[in-house]
């Protein structure tokens, strides 16, 4: 019998918590990324085990749609990332403080 | 959830489920510690790549493929090169923690959160409702044929708009990634960066 569904969702839960956590504490903006992407990845985990549970494509097809919106996210926010730098020299979430009321 | 000790499962998938889990948790907890983007950047990969595994371990074959693909070698990549390209790949002071007490209000949040969420998960019964509704995902060798039909079929309209959105994506990060015009008028020499890559 293969592995039960629980564990991937405990591990991918535990993953997300780390993603999060990651996001929370660190102040470099590059890191703060791929901390997303991390949570992403626990979320795509998490789809793929109830596609396997449920005996359903529909899982996997989102996953897919879920990398395609990852890469698009992650050319954005990289782009945005040096549009910052350009200007402030600067890639730490606490120097960006301009519009702190 | 009680029965997750009492099931019994083959050794061999025990091994592997084990072996992308460490590969997971070691590059995640890299990524959140290191002090080298590069080195966050290094760790990330191991973590995709434990993902993939575990995608191989359920059956989703083209999903592993794409994961080690696009993740590892084209999302990550990219990482590092705006890494190199702004030059930020110094090392960090992790021990300054200029707002008093985030630290330990995120490892409190966030155990909150990792423990609601599977104490909620242990208390539901959450994989109910009819099965295979938009096709069987599995079956020997089908597991491309299978997807490919789901997604030109049944989410064909989302496999257009995800088209738009990647055109969207690429330009807007073309303007937000080049020099202003003003700014190339009064840098002659500076050449039009094009640093992005299509995913």
């Amino acid at each position: 019998m293969s592995i039960p569904g629980e564990w991937y969702l405990i591990l991918a839960a535990i993953l997300f918590g780390i993603g999060a956590l990651g996001l929370l504490i660190r102040r470099n903006v590059l890191i703060m990324f791929m901390c997303v992407e991390l949570m992403l990845n626990a979320a795509n985990l998490t789809l793929v085990t109830f596609s396997r549970m449920l005996n359903d494509i529909g899982g996997q097809a989102a996953v897919f749609f879920v990398l395609v919106v990852a890469a698009a996210e992650v050319v954005v926010g990289l782009g945005i990332v040096v549009s910052i730098f350009r200007r402030r020299s600067t890639a730490v979430a606490d120097d960006i403080s301009s519009m702190k009321g | 959830m009680t029965s997750l000790l009492a099931t019994t499962v083959a050794i061999p998938d025990v091994i592997v489920f084990a072996a992308g889990a460490v590969m997971i948790m070691i590059g995640a907890l890299g990524v959140i510690t290191s002090r080298n983007p590069v080195h966050a950047a290094l760790s990330l990969i191991l973590t995709l790549f434990g993902i993939a595994v575990l995608f191989i371990e359920q059956q989703a074959d083209f999903l592993a493929a794409v994961q080690v693909i696009v993740y590892a070698g084209a999302i990550v990549v990219l990482f590092l090169f705006v890494i190199m390209f702004l030059g930020v790949d110094r090392n960090e002071d992790l021990d300054a923690e200029p707002l008093a007490g985030q630290r330990s209000m995120a490892f409190v949040i966030v155990l909150m959160a990792v423990g609601a969420i599977i104490a909620l998960g242990a208390e539901a019964h959450w994989v109910v409702g009819p099965h295979s509704v938009s096709g069987v995902p599995g079956g020997p060798y089908q597991n491309v044929y299978n997807l490919g039909r789901s997604v030109f079929t049944t989410y064909l309209f989302a496999f257009e708009a995800t088209a738009a959105l990647l055109v969207i994506a690429v330009v807007g990060a073309v303007v937000l990634a080049r020099r202003s015009g003003a700014a190339n008028a009064e840098q002659p020499d500076g050449q039009p960066e094009n640093e992005e890559v299509a995913s």
